[in-house]
C-alpha cells in the first residue's frame, strides 16, 4: 500500500541537450533509493511509459522554440501539481536563445538546405515565460546534488536550500585563491549564481557563467574591471552571451558592449 | 481475412537521448516504408557559432549533447588546432585519451545497462529491471560511476566538462588524484569483464546486414582522437578530404540532413569501429570478445550491446595504462596564436565518427562551422534495418512487433539531441515579403 501513495514524478524535455535530465541518471549512488521513494512515472530518457493522470512533480528541461512546444508546456502545467524547471535552457532559453538577437530565417538558411521544412519560433524562451513555475533550478548543466535537494524539498513540503549568492562566495567557502586578483584571469564569478561549487576557478580558469546571473548582480562594475584587465568590448559581450544570454542582467550587459 | 494494411507507429521513442519517433507501414505482407523521424527542435549551433572566438568552441559545442560532450570538445579542439597549425602531443594527448575513455565508459554503460539491457530482459526500464535484478543494476551503476569519475577528475564535471581548451587543459590532475582514480578503475574492472559475459548470454535475433562500416583507423591505437577515415569497402582518406566523399542531404519527405558516402548509406559507431579495428583492441578486450562468441567483425546490430561492453573493457584497460605511464607535463597547455585558416577533425564519439570543420578569420573568430554528428550518419542505416527486418517479424502481434522495431532503433543508441539538423518537420506554407 505504501507504494501506491508514492508521489508521481514526470520528466519532460523541450529544446535542450538532455544533459540536465541525465543528471538524474548520474546519481548512481542515489538513483535506486530515489526510485523507491518516488514513482518515476514518466521519464522517456530512462523508461517506456505513457502519459497518464496527474503528476505530483514535473521536472522540465529545455526551452520553448516551436509553436507545438508552446502548446505542450501548457498541457504539462494542467496535469502537474508542482513544476520545477531544470537548467539554463528551461530557466533562460539556453544557448539557443542567441537566435533572439538574430534573424532566425538567416540562421535556418545557414544550417538547412531546405529552410521551408523547418518549423521554429523566432525566439527561444524560458518555461516561466509561458506558464507559472514553482521553482527554477539553475545551471548548464544543473548540479545533481542540488537536483536531489530540490526534489527532496518539494516532496517534503519545504523550501529548497539553493543559495542565490555569487560564485565568489563559493570560492571563499572552498578556499580557492581568486583567479582574477591573483592571476588577472577574467572571471564572471562576481555576477554569477552559485551552485556549481566554484568549479572553474578551482581548475585555474575564470567562471564563464553557466548558472546565469545571481540575485542583484552589479555587472557594469565587473565589466569595467574586465576592461581594465585588457578585454575588448567584443570579448566582454561574448562572455555574457553564452548559456544564459537572454537572462536580463546578462543581456543588458551584453548590449552595453556589443552589437 | 488478415488485415491488409498494418501501421506500426511509435510517437515518442523511449530510452534514446532526445526526441524521436518511427513509423513502419506494411501492406499485403510487404513493408512499404520505414521512417525514423526526429522532432528535436533545431538549435542552430552552426549559425550562432559564426563570429564567436575559436577558443569558445569546446565550451559551446559541448552543449550540443549532454551525453557525449567530451566528443564535441575533442572534435572541436582538434579541428581548431588543425586550423591554427598546432600539435598537442605527449602527456596532454594522453590525458585527452583518458578523458575520452571516461566518456566511452559512462555513455556505453548507460546504454548497456539502463537503456538496452531492459529490451533483452523484458522490462520497461532499468528501474523496473532493478526490482528483479538489483545486483546487476547496482554493478552497472558502479561501472558507470567509474567512467564519470574519470570525466569528473580530468574534465572537472561529468556533464559539460570545464577543463578542456584549445591547446590542452587548464589544470593537470595531480599524481595522487590519478592514482586514486586508478584504484577506482581496478575495483570495477571485474564488473566490465562480467558485463561482456552477461550480455553475451542474451537472446539475439539472427539478423545481419552487409553494412558499409566507416571509422577512424590509427597506426597503433584503437581510435579515439586521431586516424584516417576508412571503410570496409576500400575507403582510406585523410579527415581533411571528408567533404569530397561524404555529403549531407536534406531529405524532402520530412526528416532533414542525412549523410551519404558516395551516394549510399553507411554505418558508424561501435560495430564499425570494432570491425575495422579489432586488431587494435587491448588484449583482454579481444579475449573477452572471442569468449563472447564474436568474430573479428560484427554485422548483427542487436549484438552491438556486446561490442559496447567489449569497448568498455578496452577503455578501462586503456585508462589504466595511461594512468600508470603518465608523466606530469611542464605546462597544462601549449601556446595558441590566432590566425586565418581552415581546420578539420574527426574523433570517435561513443556513437561513432564526429566530424567538425571550421573556417577562421585572422583574429581567430569563426567564419564558418560545420558539424556532422554520428546519428545523422546512421539514420539511413537505421531506416534500412527497419525496412529489412520487419518483413521477417510480421507473424508477431502488434505489441511484440512494435517492441522489436523499437529495439532495432535502440541498437544504435541514437543520440538525437546531437542531431541539431535532422528533424521531423512539418511543412509550412510561407510566402516571403
Amino acid at each position: 500500500m505504501a507504494k501506491a501513495s508514492r508521489p508521481r514524478l514526470a520528466v519532460w524535455k523541450f529544446a535542450s541537450c538532455d544533459g540536465c535530465q541525465l543528471s538524474l541518471l548520474d546519481c548512481e549512488d542515489e538513483l535506486l533509493a530515489v526510485a523507491d521513494a518516488i514513482d518515476i512515472a514518466y521519464f522517456m530518457e530512462a523508461t517506456r511509459g505513457r502519459i497518464s493522470g496527474r503528476y505530483d512533480l514535473s521536472l522540465v528541461e529545455g526551452s520553448i522554440t516551436t509553436p507545438h512546444d508552446a502548446e505542450r508546456i501548457r498541457d504539462i502545467r494542467r496535469i502537474s501539481d508542482v513544476v520545477i524547471t531544470i537548467g539554463a535552457c528551461a530557466t533562460s532559453g539556453g544557448i539557443q536563445a542567441l537566435r533572439n538577437f538574430a534573424d532566425v530565417r538567416e540562421y535556418t538558411s545557414i544550417v538547412y538546405a531546405r529552410p521551408d521544412y523547418i518549423s521554429t519560433l523566432a525566439t527561444s524562451t524560458a518555461i516561466a515565460d509561458h506558464i507559472r513555475v514553482e521553482f527554477e533550478l539553475r545551471g548548464c548543466p544543473i548540479n545533481k546534488r542540488q537536483l536531489l535537494e530540490v526534489v527532496s524539498a518539494y516532496l517534503a513540503g519545504r523550501k529548497p536550500v539553493t543559495p542565490a549568492h555569487s560564485v565568489c562566495v563559493e570560492c571563499k567557502l572552498r578556499g580557492t585563491v581568486c583567479v582574477m586578483v591573483a592571476h588577472g584571469t577574467p572571471c564572471l564569478g562576481p555576477v554569477t549564481h552559485a551552485g556549481c561549487g566554484a568549479l572553474c576557478p578551482s581548475y585555474n580558469r575564470g567562471c564563464y557563467g553557466c548558472f546565469g546571473p545571481m540575485e542583484t548582480p552589479n555587472a557594469p562594475a565587473l565589466s569595467q574591471h574586465l576592461a581594465e584587465l585588457g578585454m575588448e568590448d567584443r570579448a566582454i559581450a561574448r562572455l555574457y552571451s553564452t548559456f544564459n544570454a537572454d537572462a536580463e542582467p546578462f543581456r543588458e550587459e551584453r548590449e552595453r558592449h556589443g552589437p | 481475412m488478415a488485415r491488409k494494411t498494418r501501421t506500426i507507429k511509435v510517437d515518442y521513442l523511449a530510452r534514446v537521448e532526445g526526441e524521436g519517433a518511427f513509423k513502419v507501414v506494411v501492406r499485403d505482407g510487404a513493408v512499404q516504408s520505414a521512417e525514423l523521424s526526429i522532432f528535436e527542435p533545431p538549435r542552430f549551433f552552426e549559425a550562432f557559432m559564426r563570429g564567436r572566438a575559436f577558443s569558445e568552441a569546446p565550451d559551446i559545442t559541448a552543449r550540443i549533447c549532454g551525453i557525449c560532450p567530451v566528443a564535441y570538445q575533442m572534435s572541436s579542439v582538434h579541428a581548431m588546432e588543425d586550423a591554427l597549425g598546432i600539435t598537442v602531443g605527449g602527456p596532454l594527448r594522453e590525458l585527452r585519451r583518458l578523458l575520452y575513455c571516461g566518456e566511452w565508459i559512462e555513455s556505453h554503460v548507460l546504454h548497456v545497462y539502463m537503456l538496452h539491457a531492459p529490451d533483452f530482459l523484458g522490462y520497461a526500464g532499468a528501474i523496473d529491471m532493478a526490482r528483479d535484478h538489483g545486483e546487476i543494476v547496482k554493478k552497472g551503476l558502479a561501472l558507470k560511476k567509474a567512467g564519470n569519475d574519470i570525466v569528473n577528475l580530468v574534465g572537472g564535471r561529468e556533464i559539460h566538462p570545464i577543463n578542456v581548451r584549445v591547446g590542452g587543459f587548464y589544470r593537470i590532475p595531480g599524481k595522487r588524484e590519478l592514482a586514486d582514480l586508478g584504484e577506482t578503475l581496478k575495483s570495477v574492472r571485474d564488473i566490465a569483464v562480467d558485463t561482456v559475459k552477461l550480455v553475451a548470454g542474451f537472446d539475439f535475433p539472427d539478423r545481419s546486414r552487409d553494412y558499409t562500416f566507416v571509422a577512424l583507423r590509427h597506426p597503433d591505437e584503437y581510435p579515439f582522437n586521431e586516424g584516417r577515415v576508412v571503410s570496409n569497402r576500400g575507403l582510406d582518406i585523410r579527415v581533411a578530404d571528408y567533404d569530397r566523399h561524404f555529403e549531407e542531404v536534406h531529405v524532402a519527405r520530412s526528416t532533414a540532413l542525412q549523410s551519404r558516402l558516395h551516394g549510399g548509406s553507411y554505418l558508424v559507431g561501435p560495430l564499425a569501429r570494432y570491425s575495422l579495428n579489432f586488431d587494435r583492441l587491448a588484449p583482454a578486450a579481444r579475449e573477452a570478445a572471442r569468449d563472447a562468441g564474436l568474430g573479428t567483425t560484427c554485422t548483427n546490430p542487436f549484438q552491438s550491446i556486446i561490442v559496447r561492453s567489449v569497448e568498455v573493457l578496452h577503455a578501462i584497460d586503456e585508462a589504466l595504462r595511461i594512468i600508470e605511464t603518465f608523466e606530469q607535463p611542464d605546462r597544462p597547455s601549449v601556446d595558441v596564436v590566432p590566425r586565418a585558416g581552415i581546420g578539420h577533425a574527426a574523433t570517435e564519439a561513443p556513437r561513432g565518427l564526429l566530424y567538425h570543420r571550421y573556417r577562421l578569420e585572422e583574429d581567430g573568430s569563426i567564419a564558418e562551422a560545420r558539424i556532422v554528428p554520428p546519428t545523422s550518419q546512421n539514420q539511413p542505416s537505421i531506416e534500412e534495418d527497419l525496412r529489412d527486418y520487419v518483413g521477417g517479424w510480421l507473424d508477431l502481434d502488434d505489441e511484440a512487433l512494435q517492441h522489436r522495431c523499437e529495439q532495432t532503433v535502440r541498437n544504435y543508441d541514437p543520440c538525437i539531441s546531437c542531431s541539431t539538423h535532422f528533424l521531423k518537420l512539418e511543412r509550412i506554407e510561407e510566402t516571403s515579403g
